[in-house]
C-alpha cells in the first residue's frame, strides 16, 4: 500500500489550511459575517444601519482596550491593569471636571494611567517581574488607591463632559463619532507594528529576547515605552467609555478586561509573543460584540449564556489555531 | 540490484515526496541501506536531507512513497513507531527539553540510564551530572547527549543529521570512531554531514540528494569527492580559490582590538591577543577551552573577571551587547537558536540590528531596507522558498541568516563563532571569500572554527587556546591540520606571550 491513497482525502483541508495560514484575517471576516447572518436569521430585520452603528460603538472601546493586550502580547507579555487604568482615568477625569474644568481634568485623568504604565514597565523591564504578576499587582494597588481617592472627592460629584458624551454616543451620518478617534488610532497602530522600528522590536522581543539583545536591542527601553503606551491607550479608552456609559463608577471598564484579552487571542495574536497583529484584534472585538448580542437574543438564563459564550470562544480559538498552524 | 537479490535491505525507501505548502522539500527521494553499512546522505543546503530523515523516523508524514523495513512494507506513522522498528534519529537541532534535567529527559524516552552513561563516557564528555539542567549545557554537549541517548536505545538504524557540525575536533574524532565501531558490529548508520573528510573516513556509500530528488548513489572511494559535489550542485564547482597572499595584513602595524590577560567565566583564564585592521584572526581550540567565554566577553554578553580590552588603544568595558556594538564589535553566536527570531521572516531577521537603537524606533525606510536585505540574501545564496518564517528554513539557510544580518548592517569588527556550521561546500567558499573581502575593506575578524581545515582557507593567523590560555600563534599559511591539531592539544610552545 502506498501512502498515496491516504493523502487524497485531507488534501482539500490542507489547501484550506494553507490559504488560511497565508491570509489569517479571512476566516475571521467569514466568522463575523456568519454570526451576523445567524443573527439576521433569528430576528429578520434586526441587521440595519442603526444596529451596525450600535455594534461598532460598543466594539470600539473593547478594541481599544484590546490594543493594550495585543501590543504587550506581541512581546510575550500582557496588561491586566489596562481595565483598571481606564476606569481610573474616567473616574478621576469626571470628578475633576467640577473642580478644574474639562481640559485640565482630561490631562489629570490620563496621568494615573500613564503612571501605572510606567510602573508596569519598570517592573517588567528592570526588575524582570513577569508581566502577568506585575500588571495584576499594579491593577490591585490602583484599585485600592481609587477607593481612597473617592472619599476625598465624594462631595464634589462628577460630570461627564459634553464633548466626551458626543464622542462616545453621538452619530454623524449614521456612523458613531467614536470612529473619529478610533480610525486614526487603529491606522497608526497597524502602520507602526510593521513599519516602525518600535513595532518590529515588539515582535523581535516576543520571538527571541536573547537574539534581540545580541543585535543590540536594550529590552528595558522597549518594555518601559511599551507599558507606558499601553497605560496611555487604556486611559484614553476610559475617557471614551465614560462618554458612552455616562455614569462613572469604580468598576466602570473592568468587565471589558477579559474580553479584551479574548479579542486579541481570537484575532490571532499569540500569548507567547512574536506573532499576530492589531488587524485581527479589531475583528476579534467585533466578533465578540456580535456574539454578545446574539446570546442576549437567545432568551437564556445568565449562567447558561456565559457558559455558551465561553464554549464558543474556546471552539473558535482552537479551530483557528489549528487552521493557521503550518500543516505537517 | 536485481529482484532476486538474496539479501533484503534493512531499510529501503522509494519515491518519497513531501511538500510544505508551496515548498517542495522532497520530490522523489530514495535510499537503501544494508546491515552494517554507513551511508552518507549528501546534498546542498535545502536539498531535503533533514526532511527525509524526519519522514523516515515518523516525525513528518510523507505525501507519497514506500518504506520497507527488513523487506516489509511499513508506514512509519510516529516517532514511537519508528523506534519500535529500530530507527533512531539524532535531529539537526538539539532535541532534549531545555527546562528539564538530563535524568528527566532520559525518563521521558525510557532510555536505559546505565547504557546512556556508558555512551556519554565513551564519547568523551566528562563530569556530566544527571541532575544538570539541559538548558545550561553547551551546544556541543547537547549533541553528544542526543547521540548517547540514541545509542543507548540500541537501534538497528541510526540516523545522524549533522551530528558533528557543532563539535570541536576532539569530539568529532570520538564520534566518528564510535559510529564506525558500531557499524562494524552490525548497526547501520545514515550519516549527514557537509564535511567530506568525515564521509571519506567512515562511510561506505553516498546517496546524493538534489532539490529533493535522489540523483546518485555511489561507493566511497578515493577521488569520489568531486563526483559527489558535482551531483550535489548540478554543476562543477570551481577549484578552491587559492589564497591571495597580498590580502593578508598578517598582523602589521597597530592593533585595532587589543586584549590583555582577559579572564571570564570559569574557563577563560588568561588570553592576550592583538587583532589588526584588515586581519582575519583564527581561534583554534578543543571543546570548552574558554573560547565561548572569550567571544561572549568581547561581545558584551558576559563581564570579564580580569584583564583589559582596548579598541584603538582606548580601554573599553561592556555591560551590554549594545555597548560592544557601539564600539564596532558584532557577534555571530555559535548556537543559531540564540541569534534568530524563529517565528519572524528572513527580512525582519536581517534588518533587526539596524532598528535596535532608540533613534531608529521611528518610521522605517522600507525601500532602503529591502535593498540591503536583498543584497545580503543574494550574497549568501539564502534559499528563500520558505522565507516567511525562519524556522521553516533548512538548518544551513538559517545559519546564513545569522551572518547575513551583519553584512547588511556593515561591520567594523566581526566576531564569528563557528559561522559555517551546517553550511554546504559552495556557500562555505562564499563565506571565506566574504570574510576575506570584509578584511580587505578594513574590517577585523575574529574567527573561531571547529573545522580546522577552515583556518588556512579563511584566516591570516590563528591563536590556539588551551586550558583558557593562548598557547600558540600560527601563521595560517603554515597551518596544516596536523600542526593545528597538535597545537590544539597543547603540545607546543610556551604559554603567555601575546599573539
Ligand atoms: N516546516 C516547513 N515549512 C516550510 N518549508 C519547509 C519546512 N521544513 C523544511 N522546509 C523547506 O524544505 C526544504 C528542505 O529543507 P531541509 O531542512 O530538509 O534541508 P536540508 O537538506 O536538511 O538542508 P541543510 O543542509 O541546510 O540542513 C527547504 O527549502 C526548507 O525551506
Ligand atoms: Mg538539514
Amino acid at each position: 500500500m502506498t501512502a498515496e491513497t491516504q493523502v487524497r482525502e485531507p488534501l482539500t483541508l490542507k489547501r484550506v489550511g494553507r490559504f488560511v495560514a497565508d491570509n489569517p484575517l479571512i476566516p475571521l471576516v467569514v466568522l463575523l459575517l456568519l454570526l451576523v447572518g445567524v443573527l439576521e436569521f433569528m430576528r429578520p430585520g434586526i441587521v440595519n444601519e442603526r444596529w451596525i452603528g450600535n455594534t461598532i460603538k460598543f466594539a470600539i472601546p473593547l478594541a481599544m482596550l484590546a490594543a493594550c493586550q495585543t501590543m504587550t502580547m506581541l512581546t510575550g507579555g500582557i496588561d491586566l491593569s489596562a481595565a483598571v487604568a481606564a476606569t481610573i482615568s474616567a473616574f478621576v477625569m469626571a470628578t475633576q471636571v467640577p473642580i478644574v474644568g474639562v481640559p485640565l481634568a482630561i490631562c489629570i485623568g490620563l496621568l494615573p494611567a500613564i503612571l501605572m504604565g510606567l510602573v508596569n514597565g519598570f517592573g517588567v523591564a528592570v526588575c524582570r517581574v513577569h508581566p502577568l504578576i506585575m500588571t495584576l499587582g499594579t491593577g490591585l494597588i490602583a484599585t485600592g488607591c481609587l477607593q481612597v481617592y473617592q472619599r476625598f472627592v465624594i462631595a464634589s460629584g462628577s460630570v461627564v463632559p459634553d464633548g466626551l458624551a458626543w464622542l462616545g454616543t453621538g452619530r454623524t451620518w449614521g456612523l458613531p463619532n467614536s470612529l473619529l478617534l478610533f480610525v486614526p488610532m487603529a491606522v497608526l497602530i497597524i502602520w507602526a507594528q510593521r513599519r516602525t522600528g518600535f513595532g518590529r522590536l515588539l515582535y523581535a522581543l516576543g520571538s527571541n529576547e536573547t537574539a534581540s539583545r545580541i543585535s543590540g536591542v536594550r529590552p528595558w527601553q522597549v518594555f518601559l515605552a511599551l507599558y507606558a503606551l499601553s497605560g496611555l491607550i487604556a486611559g484614553v479608552t476610559g475617557l471614551l467609555y465614560v462618554g458612552l456609559i455616562k455614569a462613572p463608577s469604580l468598576s466602570l471598564v473592568n468587565p471589558l478586561l477579559l474580553p479584551s484579552v479574548a479579542a486579541a487571542v481570537i484575532g490571532g495574536t499569540s500569548i507567547f509573543g512574536g506573532r499576530g497583529g492589531y488587524g485581527g484584534t479589531i475583528l476579534g472585538a467585533l466578533i465578540l460584540t456580535v456574539l454578545g448580542t446574539l446570546l442576549t437574543l437567545l432568551q437564556m438564563p445568565e449562567g447558561a449564556r456565559r457558559i455558551l459564550f465561553g464554549l464558543i470562544i474556546l471552539t473558535v480559538t482552537t479551530i483557528y489555531i489549528r487552521l493557521t498552524e503550518q500543516s505537517r | 540490484m536485481t529482484e532476486h537479490e538474496p539479501q533484503t535491505s534493512l531499510l529501503d525507501a522509494q519515491g518519497v515526496s513531501k511538500k510544505f505548502g508551496a515548498v517542495v522539500a522532497l520530490r522523489d527521494a530514495s535510499l537503501t541501506i544494508q546491515k552494517g553499512q554507513i551511508v552518507a546522505l549528501m546534498g546542498a543546503n535545502g536539498a531535503g536531507k533533514s526532511t527525509f530523515v524526519k519522514v523516515l523516523t515518523g516525525a513528518l508524514r510523507p505525501d507519497t512513497g514506500h518504506v520497507r523495513i527488513k523487506g516489509e512494507e511499513r508506514r512509519v506513522g510516529s516517532p514511537a513507531e519508528a523506534r519500535r522498528s529500530g530507527l533512531l534519529p539524532v535531529y539537526q537541532e538539539p532535541s532534549l527539553i531545555p527546562d528539564l534535567s538530563v535524568a528527566d529527559n532520559l525518563r521521558l524516552a525510557d532510555t536505559p540510564v546505565d547504557d546512556f552513561r556508558h555512551w556519554v563516557a565513551e564519547l568523551g564528555i566528562e563530569g556530566l551530572r544527571l541532575d544538570d539542567m539541559i538548558g545550561a549545557l553547551p551546544l556541543a554537549t547537547l549533541r553528544i547527549l542526543d547521540l548517547a541517548r540514541a545509542l543507548a536505545a540500541k537501534p538497528d538504524v541510526l540516523l545522524l543529521d549533522e551530528m558533528t557540525a557543532a563539535l570541536p575536533t576532539d569530539l568529532v574524532d570520538k564520534v566518528l570512531r564510535t559510529v564506525r565501531a558500531q557499524a562494524d558490529k552490525g548497526q547501520s548508520v545514515i550519516y549527514i554531514s557537509h564535511r567530506f573528510a568525515e564521509i571519506a573516513q567512515i562511510c561506505d556509500r553516498a546517496t546524493v540528494l538534489r532539490d529533493g530528488e535522489t540523483v546518485g548513489d555511489l561507493p566511497i572511494a578515493p577521488g569520489v569527492e568531486e563526483q559527489v559535489v558535482e551531483l550535489m550542485l548540478g554543476t562543477v564547482l570551481d577549484k578552491a580559490p587559492t589564497r591571495d597572499a597580498a590580502t593578508g595584513h598578517g598582523g602589521k602595524g597597530e592593533a585595532h582590538v587589543r586584549v590583555r590577560h582577559l579572564a571570564a567565566g570559569s574557563k577563560l583564564e588568561d588570553v592576550s591577543l592583538d587583532l589588526h585592521r584588515g586581519e582575519v584572526l583564527g581561534v583554534v581550540a578543543l571543546e570548552g577551552q574558554g573560547q565561548d567565554e572569550l567571544f561572549e566577553a568581547l561581545a558584551g554578553m558576559i563581564k570579564p573577571t580580569a584583564g583589559q580590552i582596548a579598541i584603538d588603544d582606548v580601554p573599553v568595558s561592556f555591560s551590554h551587547p549594545a555597548d560592544a556594538i557601539a564600539a564596532g564589535l558584532t557577534y555571530v553566536p555559535g548556537d543559531r537558536a540564540d541569534g534568530l527570531l524563529m517565528s519572524r521572516s528572513v527580512h525582519e531577521n536581517i534588518a533587526l540590528p539596524q532598528l535596535a537603537r532608540i533613534s531608529k524606533w521611528g518610521a522605517i525606510r522600507m525601500k532602503a531596507e529591502a535593498d540591503k536585505v536583498a543584497a545580503a540574501i543574494d550574497r549568501l545564496q539564502i534559499d528563500t522558498r520558505a522565507m516567511g518564517e525562519v524556522q521553516r528554513l533548512s538548518g544551513g539557510n538559517q545559519q546564513k541568516v545569522t551572518i547575513g544580518r551583519w553584512i547588511a548592517a556593515g561591520v567594523d569588527t566581526l566576531l564569528l563563532f563557528d559561522p559555517t556550521r551546517g553550511i554546504d561546500v559552495r556557500t562555505k567558499r562564499q563565506i571565506y571569500l566574504l570574510v576575506r573581502e570584509l578584511a580587505a575593506q578594513g574590517a577585523s575578524v575574529l574567527y573561531y572554527t571547529s573545522e580546522l581545515a577552515e583556518v588556512p582557507a579563511a584566516c591570516d593567523r590563528a591563536v590556539v587556546i588551551f586550558n583558557g590560555k593562548v598557547v600558540d600563534v600560527i601563521e595560517a599559511a603554515d597551518a596544516d591540520e596536523p600542526t593545528l591539531m597538535r597545537a590544539a592539544y597543547g603540545l607546543t610552545r610556551a604559554e603567555g606571550e601575546p599573539a
